[in-house]
C-alpha cells in the first residue's frame, strides 16, 4: 500500500502484463499435474506425488508473495501489482493440496481424517495453516481493503507470516530424517521473515511517509 | 541384469505382483539420494563385481566370503513377498534368494551369539548420498536381527528379482528381505555380517529412536508417532484413485513369525 506514495523510489519497473496472466501461468503446474495424473505418468505413487507437488506449489507461491516487499526495497523491482494474484494462487494450491489429501488420500474417511488432525502434528499444523489463509483469501479484493481500511487490512494480512512458518514446518514434519529440500524452503521463509524483523528493528520508530 | 534360475519357493503370496517398472524406480536407498527416483538414476555407479562379505564376531568360521561362493552353495528360490514400507505404502515383489538361515548355519555361530548385525557397503566415491555435508543418516547403514528371527525360514538374502540379478537400486548384489518387518530392515548391498551378543545399533533407530524401533515389525496397532500405520497404499493399484487397504499384523506373516514375539509387548518393542 505504501509504495504507491513514492513512485520515485522505484528505478526499475518490469513491463506490465495484465494481472490475469499471473493466474494463467500460475495454474499451469496444476493443469499439468492433473493431466499427467490422469494419464498415469506421475510415477509409482501418483496420488502421493500429486499431493506433495500441489503442497509444494502452495509454499512456493507463498514465498513469492513474501518476496515482493524485499525485492522492492532492496532491488527496486516493483511487482506489487502481482502480489494479490500470487497470494491467491498460494491459497488455491493449498485448497487443491487439501482436497487431494481429503478425497484421494483418505477417501473422505472422516474418522481417519479427524484422527489425523488431532494426533498428527504435521496435519494439525497443515490444517491450521490452511485456516489462517482463509481470511486472507476472502479479503484479497479492493472492496475488503476499503471496508476494513488500509491499516486494519494490512494488520490482518500480517497473518501471512504465520502461514509461511506453518507451511514450512508442515513440510519438515512430514519427512523422515532431515533431507535438504524442506530445510531449504524453511531457510528461505526464515530469511524473508528475518529480513522484515531486522528492518523493523532498525527502522523503529517508523515515520509516516508522505507523498513527495 | 543376468538371468537367474530359481525354483518356486515356499511362502509365496498369490497377490498381484507390482510391476517391474515400479519396483525398480521407486526406491528408498539414501546412499544414492533421498528422492525415490534417485537410486534408479544414480546407483549404476556402484561396482558390485567383485563382491565380498566379511563375516566376523562370535562365529566359528569367520572369513571374507566371495559372493559367488555364497550363492553357489545355496539353491535359489523365488519368493513372492509383500513389502510394507514404514511410510505407509506397499508392494508385492518376486524376489530371488536363499534362506538367511543357510548362510548362518554354514558359518557356525557360537552359542553366545544372540544377534546378527549387518552393514551396507560404505563407498563415498560410488554413492553420491554419502558425499553430502549434511548426512541424512549416520553411515554406513547398519541393521540387525535377533538370531532366532534371522533363522526364521521367511528371512532371505535376495540376489535377484523378477528372475534376474538385482538392479543396483534394489540393493545389488545381495540384500536382506524380512517381509514381516518394515522395509527399512531390509538392508541393501551387504558387505558385512557380524554375530554379536548384544542388540546391535540400527540406522533408523539411531536417527530417531522414538520413531523407529529395533524390531520394526509391521503392526497396524502401533502408529508411527507422526502418522498412522493402520492402512497402506498398494503401489501400482488404482493410480490416482488408489484405495487404502488395511495393514495386517506382521504384514500377514503371523503364522510364520508370531511365535518369535510370544509374551512381548509389541507397543514397547516396536
Amino acid at each position: 500500500m505504501r509504495a504507491q506514495g513514492q513512485p520515485q523510489a522505484v528505478k526499475f519497473t518490469l513491463p506490465q502484463v495484465p494481472k490475469i496472466a499471473i493466474y494463467i501461468v500460475g495454474f499451469i503446474p496444476a493443469v499439468w499435474l492433473f493431466y499427467e495424473g490422469i494419464n498415469d505418468r506421475l510415477g509409482a505413487d501418483p496420488m502421493r506425488y500429486l499431493e506433495q507437488s500441489l503442497g509444494l506449489w502452495a509454499l512456493r507461491f507463498l514465498i513469492a508473495t513474501l518476496a515482493i516487499t524485499p525485492l522492492r526495497q532492496l532491488l527496486k523491482i516493483n511487482l506489487l501489482r502481482y502480489r494479490r494474484g500470487l497470494g491467491l494462487l498460494a491459497f488455491y494450491y493449498a485448497c487443491l493440496h487439501l482436497l487431494t489429501y481429503l478425497v484421494l488420500d483418505q477417501g473422505l474417511d472422516v474418522a481417519a481424517i479427524v484422527a489425523d488432525i488431532v494426533k498428527r502434528p504435521y496435519i494439525t499444523v497443515g490444517m491450521a495453516t490452511f485456516i489462517i489463509l482463509i481470511p486472507l483469501a476472502v479479503t484479497s479484493n479492493n472492496a475488503s481493503v476499503r471496508k476494513l481500511g488500509g491499516h486494519a487490512w494490512a494488520r490482518l494480512h500480517r497473518l501471512v507470516y504465520l502461514a509461511a512458518i506453518g507451511a514450512a514446518l508442515h513440510f519438515i514434519l512430514v519427512v523422515k530424517s532431515w533431507p535438504p529440500e524442506p530445510l531449504v524452503y524453511a531457510a528461505i521463509v526464515a530469511t524473508l521473515l528475518g529480513y522484515r524483523l531486522i528492518r523493523s528493528l532498525i527502522k523503529k520508530p517508523q515515520p509516516r511517509r508522505r507523498a513527495a | 541384469a543376468a538371468q537367474l534360475s530359481a525354483v518356486k519357493g515356499r511362502f509365496s503370496t498369490d497377490e498381484k505382483v507390482t510391476s517391474r517398472e515400479d519396483v525398480t524406480t521407486y526406491n528408498n536407498y539414501y546412499e544414492f539420494g533421498v528422492d525415490k527416483a534417485a537410486p534408479a538414476k544414480y546407483a549404476h555407479t556402484l561396482k558390485t563385481v567383485p563382491w565380498t562379505i566379511k563375516v566376523d564376531g562370535l562365529v566359528g568360521k569367520p572369513a571374507e566370503y566371495a559372493l559367488e561362493d555364497l550363492i553357489k552353495s545355496s539353491a535359489l528360490e523365488e519368493r513372492i513377498y509383500r513389502m510394507r514400507c514404514v511410510e505407509g505404502w506397499s508392494m508385492v515383489i518376486p524376489w530371488v534368494g536363499f534362506p538367511l538361515a543357510d548362510l548362518i548355519r554354514r558359518v557356525e555361530p557360537q552359542g553366545s551369539a544372540k544377534y546378527v548385525a549387518f552393514e551396507t557397503a560404505y563407498r563415498p566415491k560410488e554413492m553420491p548420498g554419502l558425499q553430502s555435508a549434511f548426512p541424512v543418516l549416520d553411515w554406513p547403514y547398519v541393521e540387525g536381527l535377533r538370531l532366532d528371527e534371522a533363522m526364521n525360514p521367511l528371512a532371505i538374502l535376495a540376489v535377484g528379482l523378477y528372475g534376474e540379478t538385482l538392479p543396483n537400486q534394489n540393493g545389488a548384489p545381495i540384500r536382506l528381505v524380512v517381509p514381516w518387518k518394515y522395509g527399512f530392515k531390509g538392508i541393501k548391498s551387504i558387505s558385512r555380517i557380524s554375530f554379536v551378543e548384544k542388540e546391535p545399533p540400527t540406522s533408523w533407530n539411531r536417527q530417531a529412536a522414538n520413531e523407529y524401533g529395533f524390531y520394526a515389525n509391521v503392526n497396524p496397532a502401533v502408529d508411527h508417532p507422526r502418522w498412522s500405520q493402520a492402512t497402506e497404499r498398494r503401489i501400482g493399484e488404482g493410480g490416482l484413485f488408489v484405495k487404502r487397504r488395511p495393514t495386517v499384523l506382521f504384514n500377514g506373516y503371523a503364522e510364520q513369525v508370531a511365535s518369535l514375539y510370544a509374551g512381548m509387548d509389541l507397543k514397547k518393542f516396536y
